[in-house]
């Protein structure tokens, strides 16, 4: 029966089975905080929505909702941009030439573990309060995540076809710039996918911790002043946001990569 | 031919997916024990064919009875062989034999009466304790016949089982194959697209025709066997299905 | 007499793995005439891949020596062309790319390359599907994209590796007519590995029968029946009878 569903299940179906099970799942919250002592301790979703749209118009603290969202992303972006470009380079370097990887692939099997929140205090320590703290974590969590998966897509690019491409007449270079490149770009973007991922909550984490504005300093504000209505509304924000970065991720992916099994 | 004699019974089968005719007023019979060999064209739709007849799609048109009753897998006994030889890679060549007849909750010692008589047939019992990935690709395929035949299936589905295999390791597991057949008595519906081999297995032939498909032809083959390939009265009816398949 | 074009003396072959060596050619010596269309005709996995391997250059040989064209082959080069059975094409090149990527990368220039791969792509009948990605066709034309992309860096020799193993018996039929009518065309020296013996007999000039691994020359057969053969003709069945009757057993 799941196979049946699947095969004929058109995108109109599967439109109409999440708009249903989101439907739900509000009606379940806000009859649980209406009818039940949930009530007390959290918002209903009607509430959260309009305290979400009022944000929009409506300052929270010194910035509306979007602008805090801005502010995590600009921090997001910078660190991830420099993550993930630092990550790809070293990840092919070390993939490409074995002493390289000898070297320093045992460092990353060492770090890959550590979440990148685990580094908060000491970045407080080596660069303060400000924003560069915030860059460094996101810079790292992204550029460990790329720099893995660079680094596993030129191992496993197909020994075939790179025999093909000697055998055709190319040289090392053009062995490198022609077949390692193009194949391993389906593996660093499933890494930038992650690296995005990781980089948003890093992000909020780094707010909660330490800041004047973003989204994580929304949610903490909120806990600070008993309200979990603005603790909610931080909350769907990191929601609605990480999901649309996701999804432009694939959408980029996808047209980048429309040779590659992964990108169809 | 006697009406009770009718294991599989298909009538006006019809296949669209959306606006694509793929299978167009198919309709056939097969008797109980028939050894029946389907070819067609590349391209013709089999796979459709295939899932039609074993329920997983629903039909747009017609109907498919297995003795008298719409085809249902819960209640008849059809099994499958496909190009790829799934074996279970955990189980030992005598756990993936007797794998059917367990979920099919049959008591211990049948279980081992028959899959020990199975294993014998296919010359596999000095390798019951092996695993799959210690066989060969003739012994791996070998197991797969034996899962199949273990279950003594009403009507045994094979989708070009041999296709990617050496000629001369397809010829003697085509022999086997005959042999069990003969022995157990099953119905065997065998898709391919090797027309020699549908000369060389089968007692009927269904021709096909390429997309939407239908039935081109059915040729009963009574050459006698042990058949061979080389017999002027082979190669003519291997001449006449490819005449009435030939694309290419 | 014609030129000899492959010259392999006492060619040997061992794999060094962790159980120990594994000898897979052991001591084979084979000349290849110009334009001959000569298959290795072989069980299963007997280790005529390995011989295309230590031909073209893609894999030193462990002894022996091998020359193309008077030339010593010592590593990959594009005076050997090779068609693979996993095809091997580049996925994220379009057909066009793919097929002029040989001289690209030799750095023949555009316009010129471009024309020569135009030829190749009409020649083996893609005409029309230049600008699709590999994914975007059938096994049999990703097979053709395979030959063009070998035929167009106007290779000495052509190995094909068993280039039709992964298409269906009727594809096959179609692909053995079409290489046929390709090489009648466009003469080259091809060295065609296959297990199947109607291709064998069907393509061949000769047939030489490789034994199991390690594998050595079995026998050899010169096919001299007129083409286009006919794979139902009372000499084609007595040849594929007596030949397959010498192959060893795979397996």
């Amino acid at each position: 029966m799941v196979k049946r569903f699947h095969e004929k299940a058109g995108k109109y179906q599967k439109a109409v089975c999440a708009a249903i099970s989101i439907f739900a799942f509000v009606c379940i919250w806000q009859m649980a905080v209406a009818f039940t002592k949930a009530g007390l301790v959290l918002a209903g979703p009607i509430e959260t929505l309009g305290a979400f749209f009022t944000a929009i118009l409506h300052p929270i603290g010194t910035h509306t909702i979007e602008g805090h969202i801005l502010w995590s992303l600009g921090r997001v972006l910078i660190g991830f941009a420099f993550g993930s470009l630092a990550g790809t380079v070293l990840g092919i370097l070390m993939g490409w030439f074995k002493p390289v990887s000898a070297l320093l692939r045992p460092i990353f099997e060492l770090l890959r573990p550590i979440p990148p929140i685990a580094w908060i205090p000491l970045s407080i320590v080596w660069f303060g309060l400000g924003e560069m703290s915030k860059y460094f974590l996101i810079f790292y969590s992204a550029f460990c995540a790329v720099t893995m998966n660079a680094y596993s897509g030129v191992r496993s690019v197909d020994p075939e076809l790179m025999g093909a491409a000697r055998m055709l007449g190319a040289n090392n270079r053009q062995v490198f710039t022609s077949i390692v490149l193009p194949s391993c770009i389906p593996h660093i973007f499933a890494g930038l996918q992650i690296a995005v991922g990781t980089s948003w909550a890093t992000v909020v984490a780094a707010e909660m911790v330490r800041s004047s504005e973003g989204v994580g300093w929304v949610i903490i504000k909120g806990q600070d002043s008993n309200s979990t209505v603005q603790i909610l509304v931080g909350i769907v924000a990191i929601g609605i946001v990480g999901y649309i970065l996701a999804v432009a991720m694939r959408a980029i992916e996808a047209r980048l990569c429309r040779w590659s099994v992964r990108g169809k | 031919m006697e009406e009770n004699n009718i294991i599989l019974h298909v009538d006006h089968m019809t296949k669209n997916f959306g606006e694509l005719k793929v299978l167009n007023d198919v309709s056939f019979d097969v008797h109980r024990g028939e050894f029946l060999c389907i070819v067609g064209p590349t391209g013709c739709g089999k796979t459709t064919f295939l899932n039609c007849i074993t329920g997983l799609y629903d039909l747009t048109g017609g109907q498919i009875l297995v003795e008298g009753e719409p085809v249902d897998t819960k209640k008849h006994n059809i099994a499958y062989i496909f190009q790829e030889y799934s074996t279970m890679s955990w189980l030992t060549v005598e756990e993936n034999v007797a794998f059917g007849l367990k979920m099919k909750k049959k008591p211990k010692d049948v279980i081992a009466r028959e899959v020990a008589e199975v294993l014998e047939m296919v010359g596999l019992t000095k390798y019951k304790d092996y695993y799959p990935v210690e066989l060969s690709t003739s012994m791996l395929q070998r197991v797969v016949i034996a899962r199949a035949f273990a279950v003594k299936p009403d009507i045994l589905l094979m989708d070009e089982p041999y296709g990617q295999l050496d000629v001369e390791l397809r010829f003697r597991l085509e022999d086997e194959l005959i042999k069990l057949w003969q022995k157990l008595g099953t119905t065997v519906i065998f898709i391919t697209h090797n027309i020699e081999e549908a000369v060389y297995l089968s007692e009927n032939i269904l021709v096909l025709t390429n997309k939407p498909t239908s039935i081109k032809s059915k040729l009963e083959n009574s050459l006698p066997r042990p058949r061979n390939v080389v017999d002027a009265d082979f190669i003519e009816m291997r001449n006449q299905v490819t005449e009435l398949i030939k694309w290419w | 007499m014609s030129r000899e074009m492959i010259v392999c003396k006492n060619l040997e072959k061992t794999f060094e793995t962790s159980r120990g060596p594994v000898p897979v050619i052991d001591n084979v010596t084979l000349h290849v005439q110009e334009n001959e269309l000569l298959v290795l005709f072989g069980p299963g996995q007997c280790g005529k891949s390995t011989m295309i391997n230590c031909m073209s250059g893609l894999e030193p040989a462990t002894g022996g020596s091998v020359e193309v064209s008077g030339k010593p082959v010592e590593k990959p080069g594009p005076d050997r062309g090779v068609v693979y059975q996993r095809m091997a094409l580049f996925p994220w090149l379009t057909v066009m790319g793919n097929v002029e990527y040989g001289p690209k990368v030799r750095g023949i220039p555009k316009k010129e390359r471009r024309e020569r791969a135009q030829h190749y792509i009409e020649l083996v009948g893609l005409k029309g599907f230049e600008n699709s990605y590999p994914n975007q066709l059938s096994g049999g034309m990703q097979q053709r994209v395979g030959i063009a992309r070998a035929y167009c860096n106007e290779p000495d020799v052509l190995f094909m590796d068993e280039p039709f193993g992964h298409l269906d018996a009727q594809t096959r039929y179609l692909m053995q007519e079409d290489l046929m009518k390709i090489w009648e065309r466009e003469k080259r020296t091809v060295v065609f590995v296959t297990n199947n013996i109607e291709e064998a007999i069907y393509l061949a000039d000769r047939i030489v029968v490789m034994t199991n691994c390690p594998t050595r020359i079995k026998k050899e057969y010169v096919i001299d029946l007129p083409r286009p053969r006919n794979y139902v003709d009372k000499e084609f069945l007595r040849l594929r009878e007596e030949i397959s009757a010498v192959v060893d057993k795979a397996l």
